[in-house]
């Protein structure tokens, strides 16, 4: 049913329909708007859940790992602070392949303290073998919940939905919501392999040394590349399903035979879209990431063939280093015989504001062709000293 | 022969040099209890202090970038950690033969829950630092979720009353036992409702060398729901229903409490607060239910920590029974 | 595509109007969007939320630099910022005052302005001085951008019993406050 919903009232929804066990959060803006509705649903009867209000994130990731590992379907919602609080944590979850399905706001991290959007909390949880799925909008972020607990579930894998906090959070548009019935025939109840059962004893956990902790990291690495498939089709299925797709594991829109490409993740994808059909500077196509765990070398070289330009836009960086999304990107697009010339820039960090006419100074600064290993395209650097430019 | 004029209290106290702790001009709501609170204690505890500051309300509405409202070392880290933080100075302080006394301020999400770990081997390592907690009885700073403070039947956004809830289903913690399990030197509860109590606990607890534990009452008229102009008045019916008791512990053994002169029924401190609301409903037999509880609280209260009184406290408010909204002294 | 920028201090119900007004326009049939500028979760901060309106699907997600329309639900927040800027041409502004129209266009300089005593009018009709639904129904009115109607099912949506009937009271006597389609040549946006 179609309605205009808050982003997190149709998460939280989306949500309930998975007929969760048990659900675990404790608040952290911008997030909180998601359990609150989650909450205010088993107040009034329509959620048969165990809602657990615990006392800090660490503990909500235990319980909702507590509860999988015990056979009921389980999620959890964070941000920023939160999912580094957890980090112990959701390494654990995924090196014991446990399914679950975690909602993160996305919000930049301290220190200095922000509660306003950026991509620095998930992507600085990249290497805890989570599946990680961004959504482009509210529509992507309610569909993707749904469909990340029948990829988890089939791939004993835990997965994030990541949503941009505030600017995707807090926003209000029409949003399709999907009939319990729907939800009930596209995912079955849970099932768990190694579900912890007195008839069936299972140990979970255990200590690997030298002679098996690679192996047990492999079989992990290969299920997280085979996920790719189960992310594929779950997108497809559901399309069948609802008449709605995202995109898989990436999206190509726009002029497919462009040489210049904008790819970017997330909610600024959408104000790329507009800009780029109202500023008509150049050809130019823009690649949607949906999944960035795995991370899809092969769709991704499919949809850079021919490009000679190649603009990536993140909201986070590895400081030090770079850029994050890019730096993967430039090595997947390495292995190309005639690799594009990649700028990588950073926007809205600590929920700057990326407007429309980011496109067009986009355009001017990727002009001379000698690409940009890195930097922060929006930094007002007149408002540091000097030395700090 | 004429009898010279005295000046009365009042003025004396007028002219007392007051030190400033933390300016005003930061963004805190109309009426904030933890505001109050938080300037009281600064004041208390003069200048040569440090202070390791848990995320919340008082860290967000005092230092907004590039601005701070605060006139001493302060440092805010994240949630969970300002007594690990605060016993990280003590020791530096320590090892550097420095005197400035360490103070650790959270809310009660930062205290109660999250912070409960820090706090724990703070106190149980015998940090020499004052660690104060204002209890507004919820996540105030993330829009009003339920903690382990939050009183029982209490509406917040996680525990929200529906038809299968009537509020919080859990009792508030009673974090002052717990404290008093660590056998520290001193601990104790006030309120913001009795400025020189919290004055005077604030002294005591920078004069001891070791840890120390300050619990102080700090309504939220947000979160609470009710007019900033009642934040006082709400936080003395706390008290004075047997609610919230004042109480002092040494070393884990009661030693003082400030005694309710006037004993108020709890729902003349309930029905101020819409987050109470839900308690009032009419031809709701859950409410008179709930309603029986919290009395029934507050009786235990009164009987444990023996609240009933008659003796005056001589360092309480002057008048603060008899004095009206808007100022006049009966 | 409409652009509306709303401005207000937290409590007013700042961004209570801007989901009332995109709901609104979703039940007349349009596609709409509404999100917040937040600063610190509290009492009095100023606020602002942005709303767009349109036929087609909207995409963007950048804050409202050009609005068609301002709403501004505290009249003081004028003395502190210029919160006028980027107005388009002919833009109107809808002010929360007792003042005059005429007084409050002078002040700023021209514009084409409209106040109407929203604050006082909740308080006496609702009992709370949530000024959000007299002026959203009184910015209807002027701009016939979206029937009645759509507000009012908005307004069921969210309150219910009494709020809702003196939510509903207050926002008939707010129409009656103004002009008709005093507003009706829609301001389009041109990107950005």
């Amino acid at each position: 049913m179609r309605q205009a919903l808050e982003g997190s009232q149709a998460v939280a929804r989306a949500v309930a329909s998975c007929r969760p066990g048990v659900v675990a959060a404790y608040p952290i803006t911008p997030q909180t708007h998601i359990v609150e509705n989650i909450s205010k649903l088993v107040a009034d009867g329509l959620c048969d859940c165990e809602m657990v209000s615990v006392e800090s994130e660490f503990s909500a990731a235990s319980v909702v790992l507590g509860a999988a590992a015990t056979g009921s379907r389980a999620y959890t919602a964070t941000s920023s602070q939160g999912i580094l609080l957890m980090a112990e944590v959701l390494y654990n979850i995924a090196g014991m392949r446990i399914p679950l399905v975690l909602t993160c706001a996305n919000r930049a991290v301290s220190a200095p303290i922000s509660i306003w959007n950026d991509q620095q909390d998930s992507m600085a949880v990249r290497d805890a073998g989570w599946i990680q799925l961004y959504c482009a909008d509210n529509q992507e972020a309610t569909d993707a919940t749904v469909q990340a607990f029948r990829i988890a579930e089939r791939m004993e894998l835990p997965v994030m939905v990541c949503m941009d906090g505030f600017v995707l959070t807090h926003t209000m548009e029409p949003i399709d919501l999907p009939d319990q019935d729907q939800v009930d025939g596209f995912l079955p109840p849970y099932h768990f392999s190694r579900t912890l059962d007195s008839g069936h004893p299972m140990t979970l956990g255990g200590l690997a040394g030298p002679d098996y902790y690679a192996e047990i990291r492999h079989a992990h690495h290969r299920a997280l590349l085979a996920s790719e498939t189960e992310i594929v089709s779950a997108d497809r299925d559901w399309a069948e399903l609802t008449g709605r797709a995202s995109g898989g594991l990436l999206a190509v829109e726009g002029d497919a035979d462009a040489e210049l490409a904008v790819l970017a993740i997330g909610s600024v994808v959408g104000t790329l879209r507009e800009a780029m059909q109202e500023y008509e500077g150049a050809k130019a196509k823009l690649i949607k990431l949906r999944c960035f765990r795995p991370f899809p070398v092969e769709a991704l070289q499919q949809a850079c063939r021919g490009v000679r330009r190649l603009i990536v836009l993140e909201r986070a960086l590895s400081p030090g280093g770079g850029g994050i999304l890019g730096t993967e990107v430039r090595a997947a697009l390495s292995e190309l015989s005639d690799p594009p010339v990649v700028y990588n820039y950073a926007v809205g960090l600590g929920g700057r504001d990326v407007p429309m006419d980011l496109y067009p100074r986009l355009l001017e600064a990727v002009e001379s062709g000698q690409g940009e290993r890195f930097s922060i395209f929006d930094v007002e650097l007149e408002k540091l000293p000097e030395e700090d430019r | 022969m004429a009898v010279p004029e005295t000046e009365s209290m009042q003025d004396l106290r007028q002219r007392q040099p007051r030190f400033s702790g933390l300016e005003s001009g930061h963004r805190a709501c109309q009426g904030c209890g933890q505001a109050l609170a938080a300037r009281l204690v600064t004041e208390a505890a003069g200048p040569d202090v440090m202070i390791a500051n848990a995320t919340g309300c008082l860290e967000v509405f005092t230092t907004a970038w590039p601005q701070s409202a605060w006139r001493v070392p302060w440092m805010h880290s994240v949630f969970e950690n300002a007594a690990a933080i605060a016993a990280g100075m003590e020791a530096a302080l320590k090892v550097q033969g420095r005197q400035s006394k360490v103070l650790a301020f959270g809310g009660d999400g930062g205290t109660f829950d999250i912070g409960f770990q820090a706090l724990s081997g703070m106190l149980e390592r015998n940090h020499n630092v004052l660690y104060v907690c204002f209890d507004n009885e919820a996540y105030m700073n993330t829009g009003i979720q339920r903690s382990s403070s939050t009183p029982h039947a209490a509406m917040t956004t996680t525990s929200p009353p529906g038809k299968r809830r009537m509020g919080k289903r859990h009792l508030k913690k009673d974090l002052l036992s717990i404290i008093s399990a660590h056998h520290i030197p001193y601990a104790a509860s006030s309120s913001v409702a009795y400025p020189a109590d919290i004055r005077r606990k604030v002294r005591r607890a920078m004069a001891i060398e070791g840890p120390t534990f300050l619990m102080i009452h700090s309504p939220c008229p947000l979160g609470w729901g009710h007019e900033g102009a009642l934040t006082i008045e709400v936080a003395r019916l706390a008290v004075q229903t047997g609610l919230f008791p004042v109480i002092e512990l040494e070393r884990g053994t009661l030693t003082d409490c400030m005694p309710i002169r006037e004993l108020h029924p709890v729902t003349e401190y309930l029905k101020l607060q819409q987050r109470f609301r839900h308690l009032f409903a009419p031809d709701d037999p859950r409410a008179t239910e709930e309603l029986e509880h919290l009395q029934a609280l507050a009786d235990y209260n009164i009987d444990t920590y023996g609240l009933r009184g008659e003796r005056p406290d001589p360092l309480d408010t002057e008048g603060a029974d008899t004095v009206h909204r808007g100022g006049k002294v009966s | 595509m409409i652009e509306i920028r709303i401005h207000g201090r937290g409590g007013q119900g700042n961004v209570v109007a801007a989901y009332l007004m995109a709901a609104a326009a979703f039940d007349s049939g349009f596609s709409s969007q509404a999100f917040p500028a937040f600063g610190a979760e509290r009492r009095g901060a100023p606020v602002v939320a942005f709303v767009r309106i349109d036929e087609k699907p909207i995409s963007r997600r950048s804050q409202v630099r050009e609005p068609a329309y301002l709403i501004i639900q505290d009249e003081h927040l004028l003395h502190e910022h210029d919160l006028t800027a980027g107005l388009l041409p002919g833009g109107g502004v809808l002010i929360n005052s007792t003042r005059s129209s005429e007084a409050l266009a002078e002040e700023l300089g021209g514009l084409k302005v409209v106040a109407i005593p929203a604050t006082a009018m909740a308080l006496e009709t609702v009992g709370r001085p949530v000024p959000n639904v007299a002026l959203l129904a009184a910015f209807l009115q002027l701009t016939g951008l979206l029937p009645q109607e759509g507000l009012i099912r908005a307004l069921e949506e969210r309150f219910s019993g009494d709020i809702l009937e003196k939510n509903r009271k207050l926002a008939e006597l707010a129409v009656q406050k103004v002009p008709a389609g005093l507003w009706k040549e829609a301001q389009h946006a041109t990107g950005a």
